[in-house]
């Protein structure tokens, strides 16, 4: 017997009955002789609750979690207080037991608080329109590279920054190598993407430009000023935010940003290992008709009543098959349900807290590490939560020292630039406390 | 029944707060010494400002205005719409996985490498694959990955003009899109009258431009290709891939495996078949099986074992790189790791016979009352046609707002394509016997109400918090934000 298969002895026989058969066998009898799985897979005995947890727990207990330690790693995927009541509402089994919602009638609150969703995106991005999430911020980049191509045909090259996330760009290029884009790379100076370079080769041949906010190393670009070069060309611009610094930084959509995505896992999502987060993408009504995704609109029953339906279906691939504008049809609902009730509970307030307390203990960081004798900050631009530190030693020895003191130190950026050796980005939320940061600074002078 | 809902921002109340943080440790700090004014927002994001009561009573109201697998029967077609575990919710929330950061060493993640590596080899054993991995969010995006993957095999055999993905008509509609995306051609092959692809029609379009087939098998109809073993040798003959869609893989665990049909290249759908909530929508997990020849372009990286110790390979020089940051939906992936623990093989082949003689059985019973598209045994769905009730001017969407008002959510409707007024209907595995003579007693119900009083079945839903809803006003004048009106 297993807890999730109802049926008794009893029960299969009355069914079979109900079916003309008297074996389960008859049941199988397309499948051909010749492939039939003549032997029990290979999976073990089946395990009680209890087995599982003690198992699941012997598995988890191998990791070394954060809770752990006092962690400075960040690099797109950020340690941000998650308020108790989200989990609380995403354990309502009204919302994730259930499937996408096709019947409006019967799916009115995830409608809605999708709805709600779309507003909040829409209000930190200050563009019109966003979609019910994608799969992440890697994905959805890629994704607004193939939507800039839709909108401008004929432009087959998509530019990016190398101030943007290794991750993002490794999934871009797998997403270009396969719809056969050309990417081109411009690079950065002094931190931040080499603006000149962009003008020179941005062209008529250029669908897109993607660019970060704050970037890779938590400096900030000069979205106007990019825009302008970009426009100028006639090419889309898209700029990858991180949600929390739309707190306080100018929305994106002001700056000129026609597409303005992100990865939301740090609206109250946990690290999970990567996933499941949500990739957010949001543009501007004049481009409504190409976004990806499903969409939610409000509307009225015939008694006039408010409600909200999925719409603009027709670029959706279960009606237009290989003409949607994406192929994409579960998304991350939960993670943008997640992301609602969170910027709900944090609200206007909440969210400026978060971001000020986390750039403030960034910058009181910068401030203390910058006068240790074996370390310097590299970029000395604007930034926000996150800035590179060159040491004297290599990131990996650093950490490991770290790590004896229950620290987990920053990002080794030497991996992904070959440029900035020995540099290590550190990243702050408002969960590290002073007495952390200072337990850090001295940690690093200890090390020699 | 009726009633509107507040949107949160209609409840929003400047001074309200429903957050706390630690106080503020660096008052001395002043931010806008550090970032130059330019970068700064003049104008605060209109976010709600409510207490952390109206918030909670918020989205539980919303919940209630939502149905899910634990509210009431789902028998939505090709969505597999079994039961969720609890325990599984519950191991996939220790801190020891959700407090995992990825960009974390190695050697401090080994519980979540082994769980990776192991489910590689639990669903390579499941499937008659060779490896798996992770990445893939959601099963188009599998589709998406594995499409990467045969034409990235073609092109470095120097077979780049193989350029047409060959798709039955009664394929999910993902199917297309996913192969459009990727730039292949698709060419569409038609069903038989018996619901199968049809041979002869297979044949006609197999030529050498052909870089594989895309099978749901059993296919969207629910019923097993039974010619399989044929069609994959048409489509070795010409140098073609076959493409396995997984998103009805649960009626044949244990039974047969796409690897042995000869499938070469795999997706699942971990929301579907292995038990994972579906989310309302997501997040899913979408690995990608292949067989050993197609092994070096899987997405990177691969987890691999030496001794005891577990590791991230990378060094894949023909890998089509990396379709999602990272390692995919990890916390999904525990889940529908610890649903085979629990079922183990036998719980496992347990579940393809108990949700296909669900299946039967409703189909057996409804027969007489609704049109039938393929009177034969079928797997874990069938497909009836509300063609009967349309003479009454009873349409299947009429049908299916009907069942709202008993608290069932609706079959899946008008998929297939190939279907007259669809409705595609699948019990799954984990509903009583009682679930199953209720539901048939309601569509019986549905089928005299259409046939003697059709306007009430027309104006359904009757019980509803909202009545039909206006969708082409929605997509003709689309409002898909709420704008504050200072």
């Amino acid at each position: 017997m297993f807890p999730y298969l109802p049926h008794t002895q009893e029960d299969r026989a009355k069914l079979m009955e109900g079916v003309g058969i008297t074996k389960i066998d008859e049941l199988f009898t397309d499948i051909p002789e010749e492939v039939k799985l003549d032997r029990e897979l290979d999976l073990g005995q089946p395990l009680s609750e209890l087995e599982i947890k003690e198992k699941m727990k012997e598995l988890s207990g191998k990791n070394d979690n954060l809770e752990e330690y006092t962690s400075f790693l960040g690099a797109g995927v950020y340690d941000h207080y998650i308020p108790s009541a989200i989990d609380h509402i995403l354990l309502r089994s009204e919302f994730y037991t259930a499937y996408t919602p096709y019947q409006a009638e019967t799916s009115q609150g995830y409608l809605q608080a999708i709805f709600e969703y779309q507003t909040l995106i829409c209000e930190l991005t200050g563009l019109d329109v966003a979609n019910a999430s994608m799969y992440d911020g890697a994905s959805a980049i890629a994704e607004a590279a193939l939507m800039s191509t839709a909108v401008k045909r004929r432009r087959k090259e998509i530019i990016i920054s190398k101030a943007v996330s290794p991750e993002s760009r490794e999934v871009l290029r797998t997403y270009c190598d396969a719809v056969d884009l050309e990417l081109v790379e411009v690079d950065y100076k002094d931190g931040v993407t080499d603006s000149e370079q962009l003008g020179e080769l941005v062209s008529e041949k250029t669908a897109g430009v993607i660019v970060q906010n704050p970037n890779f190393f938590g400096q900030l670009e000069d979205l106007e000023e990019m825009a302008e070069i970009v426009h100028q060309a006639g090419a889309l611009f898209t700029v990858s935010a991180d949600p929390v610094s739309l707190a306080l930084l100018e929305a994106p959509g002001n700056l000129g940003a026609d597409i303005v995505v992100g990865e939301g896992q740090a609206l109250g999502n946990p690290l999970n290992f990567g996933g499941p987060h949500l990739g957010f993408l949001a543009t501007t009504k004049k481009n409504m008709r190409r976004i990806p995704g499903r969409v939610i609109g409000e509307t009225e029953d015939e008694a006039g009543n408010r409600g909200y339906v999925m719409t603009l279906q027709t670029r959706e691939q279960h009606i237009r098959r290989e003409r949607a504008t994406s192929n994409i049809c579960s998304n991350q609902a939960l993670n943008a349900l997640a992301a609602t009730v969170y910027l709900t509970l944090l609200g206007k307030e909440g969210l400026k807290e978060v971001a000020k307390q986390s750039a403030k203990k960034a910058h009181y960081a910068a401030q203390k590490i910058n006068q240790l004798e074996d370390y310097e900050i590299v970029f000395n631009g604007p930034f926000f939560k996150e800035f590179a530190v060159k040491a004297h030693k290599s990131v990996e020895e650093i950490n490991e020292e770290l790590l004896t003191d229950n620290i987990i130190g920053g990002y080794d950026l030497e991996s992904d630039y070959a440029d900035l050796e020995n540099g290590m980005l550190l990243a702050f939320t408002e969960k590290r406390t002073k007495a952390e940061i200072d337990q850090l600074v001295a940690q690093l002078e200890g090390v020699k | 029944m009726r009633k509107e809902k507040d949107l949160i921002f209609e409840m929003s109340k400047p001074g309200r707060v429903a957050f706390s943080l630690p106080q503020d440790e660096l008052e001395e700090i002043d931010l806008t010494d550090e970032i130059p004014a330019k970068y700064l927002r003049d104008e605060d994001p209109e976010l709600p400002e409510v207490s952390e009561l109206e918030a909670v009573r918020h989205f539980t109201e919303l919940s209630t205005r939502n149905h899910g697998v634990d509210s009431g029967f789902y028998p939505l077609g090709s969505c597999t719409m079994k039961y969720n575990a609890k325990v599984n919710e519950d191991v996939a929330r220790l801190a020891g996985f959700t407090a995992t950061h990825p960009l974390q060493d190695e050697k401090m993640v080994q519980g979540n490498l082994e769980l990776l590596y192991q489910m590689d080899q639990m669903l390579s054993e499941i499937t008659g694959m060779d490896r798996f991995n992770m990445q893939p969010a959601a099963g188009a995006h599998g589709e998406l990955t594995g499409l990467m993957i045969m034409k990235a095999y073609h092109k470095q055999n120097g077979n780049e003009d193989k350029n047409e993905i060959i798709v039955p008509d009664s394929a999910h509609g993902t199917n297309p899109a996913s192969a459009s995306m990727v730039g292949f051609k698709v060419v569409e092959v038609e069903s038989n009258k018996e619901g199968l692809v049809d041979l002869a029609a297979l044949k006609e379009v197999v030529s050498d431009k052909t870089a594989g087939l895309m099978l749901t098998n059993p296919n969207t109809v629910g019923l097993f290709e039974e010619d399989i073993l044929e069609i994959a040798e048409l489509i070795h003959d010409e140098g073609g891939l076959l493409y396995y869609d997984g998103a009805n893989l649960n009626p044949i665990m244990g039974q047969v495996r796409p690897g042995d049909m000869g499938f070469d290249v795999i997706h699942l759908n971990l929301h579907k078949t292995f038990g994972t909530p579906h989310g309302g929508g997501g997040p899913g997990s979408g690995p990608v099986g292949v067989k050993e020849e197609l092994v070096k372009y899987l997405p990177k990286p691969l987890v691999e074992k030496d001794g005891a110790e577990y590791y991230f390979d990378y060094d894949l020089p023909d890998s089509i790189g990396k379709v999602r940051s990272y390692y995919g939906n990890f916390g999904v992936v525990v889940k529908a790791y610890a649903y085979i623990l629990a079922l183990g093989a036998e719980g496992i082949k347990q579940v393809s016979e108990d949700s296909v003689l669900n299946a039967n059985y409703l189909k057996e019973q409804l027969k007489e009352h609704y049109a039938l598209a393929y009177d034969r045994i079928c797997k874990h769905e069938f497909v009836l046609s509300g063609k009967k009730q349309k003479k009454n001017g009873v349409k299947t969407l009429d049908i299916a707002k009907r069942l709202l008002d008993f608290g069932v959510h609706p079959p899946t409707i008008y998929f297939p394509l190939i279907v007259d007024e669809a409705l595609m209907i699948e019990p799954t595995e984990t509903e009583t016997v009682e679930t199953l003579d209720q539901f048939i007693e309601t569509m019986i119900q549905i089928a005299r109400e259409a046939e003697e009083e059709p306007e009430k079945v027309q104006q359904a839903p009757h019980n509803t918090v909202v009545g039909r809803l206006d969708e082409a006003t929605a997509a003709r004048k689309p409002k898909l934000r709420w704008k504050s009106e200072k």
